[in-house]
């Protein structure tokens, strides 16, 4: 369903993504987890049309997304790592637009919408403005729309920052029944290892750009001789603490959050 | 938010328009307030416009704009949706600046003329929303804003002879002040609202429409390179 081959991605001199290669089978689960600043947000960002690699090859079913951009986006939805809600419109509201935007047939779409709010538990809250909605219900709205136009792949980048444990369970139980009932081949990245060793049928774990381990997480352990994937990653990463640098977009956040308040 | 971006343009109407008047008279020009009614109103129109565009730039920030890029929708479609919307609010609020200054003594000659005047307003709003979408595309982050704000936004203002009039003006601010689209949009209103203008109405209809195709390919050209 997805397939990556020699992927690199150069800022200046410096290489984020590194000769990355990894296949993703239709139907699957698959993590790919790795440090702050390894190279996961910029490799889902070329996957999903966003940004251009600087070299190699992406198939997203069988399309090529810098070349046929707008098929490759009707094949995928889309969690993306900080909130990408409109504030100022209610719940039901952002799930027509998303529609509307993908094209889903007026009656589908309100048939589709209310299936998915209610099974994400949104549809009492379909109403209410979604500023004024808590961290996980934000997420499990923006979950509900990405599979609203019944997208063959779902990513999700680090969907469950921020939320408590009761949050984050029924986050991944939505997603697994959402994964078996509709076939949503499901690509996400994580830093909760018991998460990924959970959800995930097949983990990728990348460091400095490159990938450095592929497998089950039972593969990753038996590898790495390790009892847990915590310990598996650990080992395979190194403990030391990865620096990101914040970006312009980074500060900017951070100033609107204060004018909101 | 309509109401709040109505103090500038009233400041500029009320003082200006009374506190000027007299002088005005003086220089045989008649009354201030006719004068610079059209120049208000180009001016609600020109900030609301290039503003509602540069609006891109909060949606980069919380996140939606990166919604509209992944969605299958060509990104040209989304930046006319966007330059439209833009000019639709700024066309309105022109109309609410219009009420304003005939609530203020204003009077055009002929009534006639208004809804034509209207559609001079609507153009003047898509050449600016398309200038805002270039700008807003090209802008990381909000210091930005101030820069924008001094260096093109107030000098399209007040290059655009909404303050003063035309004719007689020194060489070089004559040349600059026919550079700036903004002046033949003002023109325009003034031309159908009180009878006096420096260009005819199909100059600056072609000039008006020109300026409205390169802005809004130049933004289109701009937001289709958007990478986050």
């Amino acid at each position: 369903m997805i397939k990556v081959e020699n992927l690199v991605k150069e800022f200046g001199d410096f290489k984020a993504v590194d000769d990355v290669s990894f296949e993703v089978t239709a139907g699957e689960i698959f993590a790919f987890l790795g440090p702050n600043g390894a190279g996961k947000t910029t490799t889902i960002k070329m996957l999903t049309t966003l940004l251009k690699p600087t070299g190699g090859k992406i198939e997203i079913d069988g399309l090529d997304p810098a070349r046929q951009a707008n098929e490759a986006r009707k094949r995928f939805g889309i969690v993306f790592q900080d909130p990408s809600l409109d504030q100022e419109l209610t719940a039901y509201e952002n799930m027509d637009l998303h529609g509307v935007l993908y094209h889903v047939p007026r009656k589908l779409r309100h048939e589709r919408t209310e299936m998915l709010l209610k099974l994400f538990e949104l549809w009492d809250r379909k109403d209410d403005f979604v500023k004024q909605f808590s961290g996980g219900m934000k997420r499990r709205l923006e979950i509900a729309r990405g599979f609203l136009h019944t997208p063959k792949i779902l990513f999700l980048d680090e969907p469950t920052l921020g939320l408590d444990p009761q949050s984050r369970n029924q986050l991944w139980t939505h997603v697994k029944n959402q994964n078996q009932a509709e076939h949503v081949t499901v690509f996400l990245t994580t830093h909760y290892m018991d998460e990924a060793e959970k959800v995930a049928d097949r983990i990728a774990i990348i460091d400095h750009g490159k990938i450095v381990a592929q497998g089950s997480p039972n593969e990753l352990k038996t590898q790495t001789s390790t009892d847990s994937l915590e310990e598996a990653y650990l080992s395979l990463t190194g403990s030391s603490i990865r620096d990101e640098r914040a970006d312009a977009s980074d500060q900017m956040r951070q100033m609107a959050r204060m004018w909101r308040k | 938010m309509i109401v709040a971006s109505l103090g500038q343009p009233l400041l500029y109407l009320l003082v200006l328009g009374f506190g000027l008047g007299p002088v005005f008279q003086r220089a045989g020009n008649g009354s201030y307030i006719q004068f610079v009614a059209p120049g208000v109103i180009g001016m609600s129109v020109l900030f609301t416009s290039v503003f509602s565009g540069i609006g891109l730039l909060w949606d980069r920030q919380f996140g939606f704009l990166k919604e509209t890029l992944v969605a299958p929708v060509p990104r040209v479609t989304v930046m006319v949706g966007k330059t439209l919307g833009g000019a639709t609010v700024a066309t309105i609020q022109g109309l609410i600046v219009l009420i304003i200054c005939l609530v203020a003594g204003f009077r055009p000659i002929n009534w006639v003329m208004v809804p034509i005047a209207i559609l001079f307003m609507i153009l003047t709003a898509v050449v600016f929303a398309g200038l805002g979408v270039a700008i807003g595309s090209r802008l990381q982050d909000i210091q930005g804003m101030q820069l924008i704000m001094n260096f093109v936004v107030l000098p399209i203002y007040f290059l655009s002879g909404a303050l003063f009039p035309l004719t007689g003006l020194p060489t070089a601010l004559g040349v600059i002040t026919r550079m700036d689209p903004l002046t033949y949009g003002i023109d325009a209103l003034r031309n159908l609202l009180i009878g006096t203008s420096e260009f005819t109405l199909l100059v600056s209809l072609i000039v008006l429409s020109g300026a409205a195709l390169i802005f809004v390919a130049f933004g289109s050209y701009s937001f289709s390179k958007i990478q986050l």
